[in-house]
């Protein structure tokens, strides 16, 4: 049985995009045939930041409209082995997924995939629900920050009452707090929510935080998942949540502010 | 930098409690209508229909709150029964 995760968030640029590739990645990295979806009809980003956007020749609605075979949309990964991308259209409108589509589209991917992962759009319409409907899992990024949080909280809500599983009575979606855009020095100062607070207000189990980092930005100007710079902080902590994902048992890193001595912040402290 | 930010203890303005107190309240808010908790109006009805087949009570006697921390919910129910 192939396992179908959703990245959503309700707020946009909290990093779904970034964390859907870098997941997807890390998956395939460890051996799991996996493809990730692009749900962001209209305006499609996924294939920027695996890449391979100069290789899309059809799309996630060509498939459902039957104008294109399955294998001619999917997008094998030039980097990483056991990754697919499927794209999605950059001119229809977001009603172009359907419920019959979507569902014909993950039956025919779930008998080639272990692992599904949809990556959402911003917001709480038709594109959103159409990401997370069929989930079995769903990865909650969420930033520091109250609107974020607040986002979230109102997805969550929408996942328990929904989704196929609300719907029919299954056992509810799986779902996994990420912390995206942590900053440990702003939390100490007390500008920033830490992680046990967004924790308790939203009550759901935390799967791993990312540091805000520079090379994130790096990442995606390159076209190249930030999980794939395995130096960099971000690019650790992504690997953590994915071996987490798995179910390994792994400290929560990127915590703690690197303390400035007293001359740095005399000096202005770089980094 | 001037000297005084040096060496102050940066507590003074914690605007991450603000947000985790304001978080705290709207989430609480917001769940509580999605989960069909607009019941209240009715059940207050239903359990004064209860009460005035003891006890003359009238419709201001009786005060129905709930309020959400942490992982439960508390129903406070406060009826003024006549001496």
């Amino acid at each position: 049985m192939a396992r179908i995760i959703v990245v959503t968030s309700g707020k946009g640029g909290v990093g779904k995009t970034t964390t859907s590739a870098s997941i997807a990645t890390g998956l395939a990295l460890k051996g799991h045939r996996t493809v990730v979806i692009d749900f962001d009809v209209g305006l499609r980003n996924l294939d920027l930041l695996m890449g391979c956007e100069r290789r899309v020749v059809y799309d996630f609605v060509n498939v459902i409209n039957g104008e294109a075979e399955l294998h001619q949309a999917l997008i094998r990964d030039k980097r990483t082995e056991n990754l697919s991308i499927l794209p999605a259209s950059q001119t229809r409108d977001k009603e172009a997924l359907t419920f019959e589509g979507v569902e014909k589209v993950l039956n025919l991917l779930a008998k080639d995939f272990e692992f599904i992962v949809c990556d959402s759009p911003a917001g709480i319409e038709h594109g959103a629900l159409m990401a997370l409907y069929f989930a079995d899992e769903a990865i909650i990024t969420t930033n520091p920050e109250v609107s974020s949080v607040r986002d979230s909280d109102r997805i969550l809500g929408i996942l328990q009452s929904k989704s196929r599983r609300a719907k029919e009575n299954l056992e509810p979606v799986k779902e996994h707090l990420l912390v995206t855009r942590y900053n440990p020095e702003r939390v100490t100062r007390g500008e920033m929510l830490n992680i046990t607070d967004v924790e308790e207000i939203l009550a759901i189990p935390l799967i791993g935080v990312i540091p805000e980092s520079s090379s994130v930005l790096k990442a995606s100007n390159q076209g190249v998942p930030v999980i794939c710079n395995n130096e960099t902080d971000a690019g650790q902590a992504y690997s953590d949540v994915v071996s987490r994902f798995l179910g390994e048992n792994l400290p929560h890193r990127f915590l703690e502010a690197n303390r400035k001595g007293f001359l740095q912040r005399m000096f202005g402290g770089i980094g | 930098m001037s000297l005084m930010q040096l060496f102050r203890t940066r507590k003074e303005d914690n605007s991450a409690a603000i947000a985790k107190e304001r978080l705290r309240i709207i989430v609480a808010h917001e769940r509580g209508s999605r989960n069909g908790r607009d019941f209240l109006p009715d059940m207050e009805r239903d359990i004064l229909e209860v009460i005035r087949k003891y006890v003359e009570v009238q419709q201001e006697c009786i005060d129905i709150k709930l309020d959400s921390q942490d992982d439960c919910s508390i129903l406070e129910v406060n009826v003024q029964l006549p001496n």
